[in-house]
């Protein structure tokens, strides 16, 4: 309780607080507004205005090229990259390299793009809307399919499919672009500067530069870091047809032992913030939104149906695939499964939805509720594996920044405030958590299995179960 | 049996979930003035930085109460009738009760200056103080922060969020003398410094100036000094919220006289958290623990005393935590600022980051380990708390320094620095052990 009254007259204030103080989530989390000045926190030197302005001369460049059909779209390339990289590049270092290091996550809130507002829808529908034309519209893209023309040419990539080669550009040109970003913002935590150097190195490399080298070379076009049943059709019959025997062999041993193995002693974050590539994508272009995943117990609830349903989904349509392949009568049920696996998940879900609507549900939203891949490591992660995130005896205050910054949406502060070990199947290992606690209370570790869980410390008797009120 | 609460904050919460985990079929009611649900106050600085919103900051879903059958009563407690067992409230309505739990917690302490009653003046404690500093520090260029202790380097960094210039008005020589020794005030001095704050050490606050319309305008220090301010927090400190209870029965000091088991002298009102102070502390302990971590065990001491099954009061080996701008600080066990004629010191600093490890242990009886203080560098809450509590010997203790280390994976480690200070000191040849892991910390714990 308290004595003092709120009395001070309302005075002009730029912007408003959220008038309803007791909805818990979804609505938009402060002033929606489209003015960018509306934010209390943020300050533009002129130097980031200018590096704005130079994301900005690539965006128009992009809209000028679509405009335009595909008459001289390819000599704005240079425009495009050096925009978005560069002016990125240089805004991400006035930003955060030239502060102190340290968490400094002052006015997201506020922000009308990262905060739910205006500009956050607007972003969201725009995302959302290029990724359907993306797969299923190119011919209304042709102009800015173009710009990446003279990387099309030079692989010689046939027209008709040239709008995944501008799709891999501009996702390694975000994944790079907003990597320097997170390594400046993290740079305070040598893991995550370890962390996201592997996940940009993953995508440039092995997401990007080998599969197109194999290209020029005249070898299949492999991205040797997506393994079933992520790579949904990677142990589908099909690809038997075509690919080497050493990469099936390879995707086979990391499936079988390698991702086992791993996942038993670091918990599957070797493989989803440190290597795959929605991941990385998630990691960089989406960190300014990992704190809108939806941190409730309904949420949490949805999350185990769905991810889980889609893992006996894709695990079906294999195993469908493969019996039809010696039985007709089995084709027409395999070849629905497989066509409504393609375009729900594969499609809508992993990408429309999963990037589309970053702005809106927080960049993990398919590793949370869809990735077949992070539901088995997810398991085992769970069941069988000596990583968890240990929480520091009794320092936790309760302030809520661990949760609010999960991408995965685990309330992790429940478990902290009462001393207890965060064991959870959803866990990327990003380690953000861990970063933001300003209390130092929380640490990601492999240690012995029998210690995991840890035992609850902040009250006298056990606790509420999360679950079983 | 009707349970009645005055106060949701952390001790007035961790009270009402214990008494509805020990009595199911009790009636809890939580009182508050402040706000719907209970959230976590020591968050209010991230709600101002747009790091939370006020949403983020509560630690339960609103389901939560209804689901526990805890209800929750917005309400300002004027009156507490402890012979009809009564709460009058100040919108007239009243709550009868069988037990009754005092958790109001505290209000900014102010020491009487000239004008400090100016709009524009403020301490810092409450969401509505929230709300008023926001409305008051709304086209402010400058503002003035009085006080060197955990809320005043808070409000100099949400300010600092805002780009309004900040001076910090601090009346020791460093930061938080009352609980840092010298070096690590200094350097928690210079860090603030290096944000661009304005720290003024040795100073104090003399008179608050204000304009015609009586608002703020300056602030004179009791050097003479006159600094613009149009918005000046007030943090020198906190004193119990326990005005109301005059003429209640209920005996009090400074703050609410409590027994071991929390209980006040008027059987079945008990206190807990900020308001509550102990006739007999426990041995290391002060009377009055406005912190955190105290409010959530006295809660939970006084809900076993609601119900009748009453524990005595036994924290814990001391700890505390904070973090200034970037600058974590750990604290485990007694930390005297000044080092007794009884204690040693072992002191390392990092020759350019922000990082120091101090390890004090008593000059007789080969040196047993008091207490752990660390900067910039995070340390294991049970591994200290346990080599304190068993008054291991601090060349054990360094040899196996490892064990403590929390920081991050692949985070330089400097316990082999420590070491190494301690053989030069001491001509000594420690090694240490092992670095930071597993098998090291249970090891230690488990004394094998």
């Amino acid at each position: 309780m308290h004595t003092t009254d709120s009395t001070s007259a309302a005075s002009a204030a730029p912007f408003q607080l959220s008038a309803d103080r007791s909805s818990f989530d979804q609505a938009p989390l402060y002033d929606p507004s489209l003015a960018l000045t509306g934010n209390p926190a943020y300050h533009p030197s002129a130097a980031q205005k200018v590096a704005l302005a130079a994301v900005g001369l690539a965006a128009l460049a992009c809209a000028v090229a679509w405009a335009s059909g595909s008459g001289f779209s390819g000599s704005l390339l240079a425009v495009v990259v050096l925009g978005f990289g560069g002016g990125g590049i240089a805004y991400a270092w006035l930003t955060y390299g030239r502060d102190h290091a340290g968490i400094h996550n002052h006015g997201i809130m506020f922000s009308a793009q990262q905060a739910r507002g205006h500009f956050g829808w607007l972003w969201g529908i725009l995302l959302t809307g290029l990724y359907v034309l993306v797969y299923w519209f190119p011919q209304y893209l042709t102009g800015l399919i173009a710009v990446f023309d003279p990387i099309s040419n030079a692989l010689g990539y046939p027209e008709g499919s040239r709008q995944w080669v501008m799709y891999g550009s501009f996702y390694s040109l975000a994944v790079a672009t907003m990597g320097v970003r997170a390594f400046l913002k993290y740079r305070h935590v040598r893991y995550q500067k370890i962390r996201t150097v592997s996940v940009v190195f993953f995508q440039l490399a092995f997401g990007y530069s080998i599969p197109y080298l194999l290209v020029l070379l005249d070898q299949p076009e492999l991205y040797l870091h997506y393994f079933w049943p992520l790579d949904y059709d990677g142990l589908w019959p099909d690809t038997f047809g075509w690919m080497p025997m050493a990469a099936l062999i390879f995707g086979a041993a990391m499936i079988f032992i390698g991702t086992p193995v791993l996942t038993y002693f670091f918990g599957k974050r070797w493989y989803c913030s440190w290597v795959c590539g929605c991941g990385g994508l998630a990691e960089t272009a989406g960190d300014p939104y990992r704190h809108l995943s939806d941190k409730s117990l309904r949420a949490w609830r949805i999350e185990r149906w769905m991810i889980h349903g889609v893992l006996a989904f894709i695990i079906l349509t294999t195993v469908l695939l493969w019996l039809s392949s010696t039985t007709d009568v089995l084709s027409p049920i395999a070849a629905g499964f497989k066509k409504w696996y393609v375009f729900f998940i594969g499609l809508m879900f992993a990408g429309v939805i999963g990037v589309g609507f970053y702005p809106i549900f927080g960049s993990r939203v398919w590793c949370r509720f869809g990735c077949p891949m992070a539901a088995i490591l997810g398991l085992q992660q769970r069941f069988f594996s000596r990583f968890r995130i240990t929480t520091n005896g009794g320092q936790c205050i309760s302030c809520g920044n661990c949760s609010t910054y999960c991408e995965m949406g685990i309330d992790v502060r429940w478990y902290a405030q009462r001393g207890q070990n965060i064991v959870r199947a959803s866990c990327v290992g990003c380690g953000v958590c861990s970063a933001v606690c300003p209390r130092g209370v929380l640490n990601l570790e492999n240690g012995p299995r029998t210690e995991r869980f840890g035992t609850a410390q902040n009250n006298l008797i056990e606790d509420l179960d999360i679950l079983d009120m | 049996m009707n349970v009645a609460i005055i106060g949701n904050g952390i001790a007035g919460i961790t009270a009402a979930r214990h008494v509805r985990k020990l009595d199911p079929d009790a009636r809890i009611t939580v009182i508050s003035a402040e706000t719907d649900h209970f959230y976590s106050r020591t968050a209010l600085m991230y709600i101002y930085m747009g790091d939370m919103t006020y949403t983020h900051t509560k630690p339960y879903e609103d389901w939560f109460w209804e689901k526990n059958k805890i209800d929750l009563l917005r309400e300002f407690v004027e009156r507490v009738d402890t012979g009809a067992k009564q709460l009058h409230f100040r919108s007239g309505g009243k709550l009868t009760y069988d037990k009754l739990l005092l958790a109001t917690g505290s209000v900014p302490r102010f020491a009487g200056w000239p004008g400090e009653n100016v709009a524009g003046v403020q301490g810092f404690y409450s969401m509505q103080d929230l709300d008023r500093m926001e409305e008051g520090t709304v086209g402010a260029r400058h503002a003035v922060v009085v006080g060197g202790g955990l809320i005043g380097v808070e409000l100099a960094e949400m300010l600092h969020t805002r780009e309004i210039g900040v001076t910090l008005l601090v009346r020791s020589d460093w930061y938080l003398p009352a609980a840092l020794p010298e070096e690590e005030g200094r350097m928690v001095n210079e860090h603030i410094r290096a944000r661009g704050i304005d720290l003024r050490l040795e100073t104090e606050l003399a008179e608050v100036l204000p304009d015609e319309a009586g608002r703020v305008r300056a602030i004179r220090t009791n050097h003479g000094d006159e600094i613009e301010a149009q918005w000046v927090g007030i943090a020198i400190g906190v004193a119990p919220n326990i005005a109301f209870l005059e003429g209640s029965g209920i005996e009090t000091d400074r703050g609410v006289l409590v027994d071991q088991h929390m209980q006040t002298n008027v059987p079945d009102v008990f206190a807990a958290g900020d308001c509550a102070q102990h006739r007999t502390p426990p041995p290391g302990r002060r009377p009055i623990e406005p912190l955190w971590y105290a409010g959530r065990e006295h809660g939970a001491t006084a809900a076993f005393g609601i119900t009748g099954q009453a524990r005595p009061y036994a924290p814990d080996v001391f700890f505390n935590s904070a973090k200034f701008f970037d600058l974590e600080w750990q604290v485990y066990g007694d930390l005297s600022p000044e080092l007794p004629e009884h204690e040693r010191t072992l002191y390392w600093q990092h020759p350019t980051a922000e990082k120091a490890i101090r390890l004090n242990y008593t000059a007789a009886d080969k040196g047993r380990l008091v207490a752990v203080n660390v900067m910039g560098i995070r340390y294991r809450h049970d591994v200290c708390a346990h080599w304190i509590a068993e008054q291991a010997d601090i060349e054990t203790v360094l040899q196996n320094l490892g064990a403590a280390n929390f920081d991050p994976e692949f985070t330089p480690q400097h316990e082999a620095d420590l070491v190494a200070q301690y053989n030069r000191q001491t001509g000594r040849s420690l090694a240490l052990n092992r670095k930071r892991g597993w098998r090291q910390r249970l090891s230690v714990l488990t004394g094998s």
